[in-house]
């Protein structure tokens, strides 16, 4: 069969659904109206940049009403003025160079908007606008018109903007130009030839030199200070305390130097040190502004929902404010965001965020229903039970791991060696001076000096921030985003693996349907088919899409039943679809989820829904357990233990009904046992034993949307990946360590300078960025050969 | 000689110069988003001058 890709959203078109419209084809009206839009208006060009670019718009009746409370819609703004209002909105579906050209000419399509400036990598849209032609409901319905709807939460309302944190920049800034300027005034003295005119100007070119480089050794370099003192403190030598020395030492004997014209001093290398380390720290900074890391379920949460007053009126009101007694309308599709009971008749819940579970469950009036359910089914109302903070879900934010996750201070592979350099250093320098001083005195403390000087270990205080942050790029590309450079030798560390099963090692996708009973003919399956089309309950919809296309016939007496099933008449054939009972079997109560059939009063079979594991899951399991202790989590009960023992190697520890407490508590239990922990989970059931193992990692099926607080996030897709993760980490920190034994090499050659007492302004001027220039282009080269030859091996 | 002075207090000058236009660059936020530029660079006026001009809803 030809398949056809839509000309918007680049989705196959089902031939007889297709939509051929100025002679272009269209999946659906929505894509085909979005096409339209920017057609009339000029906008055309949109398709130019990319192919397929767009997104079908969704249907968001009512789903911004709460934008017309000024209060709530007030929050959201950046800025407020008589006729300018600004906004930033994040919209998940920016993804290519069209996206940008489309929502920076916004104001081409809705009078009101002045002007829209997108950021990229945040995924950001900046609209500024004049409140009197427009107001912030409109520009989200022209937004979602187009496709590209923006998410709101919680978040938002709460938030404070965040301060862009730009001192790096700055500091880098005025070390390059300190580091520049020197470099080019200290360049007549490398020549040190005795001649007139570098005679004559000697001084004052030593003068400018010195007051160039005091903005990069008091500024620039002022966080070595600080984070040396920090940790003299707390008596833990990090790196920063022999490089901090470094710098005070060199800048005091080299303004000695120029005092009394011994020479022209360090403050090269000294202003060169700075810039290099300075930009290690940038090159290790890199972050995915797209992606956040310390979610909580503030982020998943409506900023509205719509109460119905005594009076029977609908209005938004902030989430905050609802308190128990209230009650609430929850459209198809809305989130539930507080604890309560369902008043309407019945429901669909979709638990798949908090449990993992895809399977929706259905709810009948006075059940009660929790907060993170999403509503499956038509309108509901409900009357809330407790308020938001008070929630089973929500509550489980306020257990200590949340809070005390930044305290735990993780030592890095740096800090170790530094522990041990430090002291060295210090001893080494404190024999020379004792060696020299029996010899001559002002020798000894230039010599002293210059050990300090020369073993300030900034080739090996680069090595790790230019290979972790290397490694962290790789395997960003390769979609495991980390939140910073730091897991990734956490990672390296690893040695039991958990994972959640449901959604993780699982996926919700699709489940695998299975027919087991007495065999059913084509014509039959057709007629299932048929009576399932006028369905709405979720496991009718999924057995819908799993059986084969058929043709159209009608059904007659069709009903259904809640919480049983349905039943009608098709052709010749009387069908029942449900639950046992309803088809009049009397079975066991069973663990799986099934859907039983019945035709003409005789019983067939059932359809079984099992859970459809992830691709690849049998292989990379079996990879894992030669180095790693592997165990399974699941909220679940057991109905799937003996499937999952078959398929995954020996040893494979299984622990089912584990609420989210006993997750925390079962990981706290392992580390206490001495065992680093990596925790896989995805919903906000694992938020709790992702936060409190070492290292906590995410799999959602959309990077963009929804991911509990975590160390990094796994693209879904990529979960078959995992063990070349965990095993380039491993080949990461090999790298770090051969580097620092050619910087402690570099270290020596200068060492054996300084003590020999020659180590001369120039000679420290080439080893020093020589050094360094050596040791980032060894990680380099050496982190990549590694992440080509770890993917060769899995 | 004393023309050195000169010189080099201009070039002082002017590399402050520079560094006060870096300072003000980064404060007006240039730096803070470093791709979406470089795509937006490469615009030309696509827009076609649309004569009318539909509103939509």
């Amino acid at each position: 069969m030809d398949t056809k890709n839509c000309f918007h959203c680049g989705l196959t078109i089902e031939v007889k659904e297709e939509i051929v419209f100025d002679e272009k084809s269209f999946c659906c009206n929505g894509c085909k109206t979005v096409y339209e839009i920017f057609s009339t208006n000029g906008l055309s060009c949109y398709y130019d940049f990319e192919n397929a670019p767009g997104a079908t718009p969704q249907d968001i009746k009512g789903k911004y009403d709460f934008l017309d409370n000024e209060g709530i819609a007030g929050k959201l703004l950046d800025f407020k003025e008589e006729d300018t209002h600004i906004v930033t909105l994040y919209i998940p579906h920016i993804h290519c160079s069209s996206c940008i050209w489309i929502l920076e000419n916004l104001n081409q399509l809705q009078e009101g908007v002045n002007s829209s400036q997108v950021n990229f990598s945040q995924k950001k849209v900046r609209i500024v606008f004049n409140p009197n032609q427009i107001t912030l409901k409109t520009i989200v319905h022209v937004l979602s018109s187009i496709g590209y709807e923006p998410y709101i939460s919680l978040e938002n309302y709460e938030g404070k903007k965040a301060d862009i944190n730009r001192e790096l920049t700055y500091k880098l800034g005025v070390a390059f130009f300190c580091f520049g300027n020197v470099m080019l005034l200290s360049f007549p003295e490398y020549f040190d030839v005795d001649e007139f005119w570098l005679d004559k100007y000697k001084g004052f070119f030593r003068w400018l030199i010195f007051g160039l480089s005091l903005p990069s050794f008091l500024y620039a370099a002022s966080g070595y200070y600080v984070s040396a003192w920090k940790s003299i403190r707390s008596r833990m030598l990090n790196i920063d305390v022999p490089i901090a020395l470094g710098l005070i030492v060199m800048f005091i004997r080299s303004t000695v130097d120029i005092v009394f014209g011994y020479g022209q001093g360090f403050f090269d290398s000294l202003t060169g040190l700075v810039f290099f380390m300075l930009l290690g720290r940038l090159f290790q900074q890199k972050t995915y502004n797209f992606l956040s890391f310390e979610r909580d379920f503030k982020s998943y949460f409506p900023i509205a929902v719509t109460k119905i007053t005594a009076d029977k009126q609908e209005i938004s009101c902030p989430v905050y404010d609802v308190v128990a007694g209230d009650r609430l309308l929850i459209r198809n599709q809305e989130l539930i965001p507080v604890d309560g009971i369902l008043i309407s008749e019945e429901t669909a819940i979709d638990y798949s965020f908090v449990t993992g579970e895809a399977i929706p469950i259905s709810k009948k009036s006075g059940d009660r229903i929790f907060a993170g359910g999403r509503q499956t089914g038509r309108v509901i109302e409900m009357e809330v039970v407790s308020s938001v903070s008070q929630s089973y879900l929500t509550q489980l934010w306020s257990n200590d791991v949340f809070t005390k996750k930044d305290n735990r201070s993780y030592k890095t592979l740096t800090d170790t060696i530094s522990r041990y350099f430090t002291p060295a250093i210090l001893a080494l320098a404190v024999a020379t001076f004792l060696y020299w001083i029996f010899i001559n005195v002002s020798t000894a403390f230039t010599v002293f000096t210059a050990v300090l000087i020369v073993a300030c270990p900034c080739a090996l205080a680069l090595s790790a921030p230019f290979t972790l942050g290397n490694v962290l790029r790789i395997m960003g590309k390769r979609k495991l985003y980390l939140k910073n450079a730091t897991v990734i030798e956490q990672m390296a560390k690893i040695d039991t693996l958990v994972f959640d099963k449901t959604g993780t090692i699982t996926t919700n996708k699709k489940s695998l349907i299975v027919f087991e009973g007495a065999s059913i003919s084509s014509e039959e399956t057709a007629a299932i088919k048929n009576l399932l089309r006028g369905s709405n309950h979720p496991l009718s919809r999924r057995l819908y899409d799993f059986l084969p296309v058929q043709d159209i016939i009608s059904v007659n007496d069709f009903q259904e039943i809640t919480g049983q099933g349905i039943q009608g008449s098709v052709g010749d054939y009387f069908i029942k679809i449900g639950s046992a009972h309803f088809v009049g079997q009397d079975l066991a109560p069973s663990f799986q989820t099934n859907v039983h059939i019945a035709i003409n009063g005789n019983y067939k079979g059932k359809y079984v829904f099992n859970n459809q594991y992830r691709e690849g899951l049998a292989a990379l399991f079996e990879t894992l357990s030669k180095t790693y202790k592997l165990k399974i989590l699941s909220g679940d009960n057991e109905g799937e233990r003996d499937a999952l023992t078959k398929l995954l190697p020996e040893g494979t520890e299984l622990v089912f009904n584990q609420k989210p407490e006993d997750k925390l508590a079962f990981i706290e239990n392992l580390q206490q046992q001495g065992s680093n922990v990596m925790m896989i989970g995805d919903g906000l059931n694992d938020a709790g034993a992702l936060a409190q193992s070492n290292v906590g990692i995410s799999i959602p099926e959309n990077v963009n949307v929804f991911s509990p607080a975590c160390d990094g996030i796994l693209d879904a897709g990529q979960f078959s990946q995992l063990s070349y993760f965990l095993n380039y980490s491993k080949k990461a920190v090999k790298t770090i360590k051969m580097s620092f034994a050619l910087s402690l090499l570099y270290n020596a050659v200068g060492l054996s300078f300084a003590i020999a007492g020659k180590l001369s302004p120039l000679a420290a001027a080439i080893l020093m960025p020589l050094s360094t220039i050596t040791i980032v282009s060894f990680v380099t080269v050496t982190s990549n050969y590694y992440a080509e030859k770890c993917k060769k091996t899995v | 000689m004393s023309v050195i002075y000169l010189l080099i207090s201009i070039s002082i000058v002017v590399a402050v110069g520079f560094f006060f236009a870096f300072v003000k660059a980064v404060k007006s936020g240039q730096y803070d988003d470093d791709y979406t530029p470089s795509v937006r660079m490469l615009f030309d006026d696509e827009l076609k001058k649309s004569k009318t001009k539909t509103k939509i809803k």
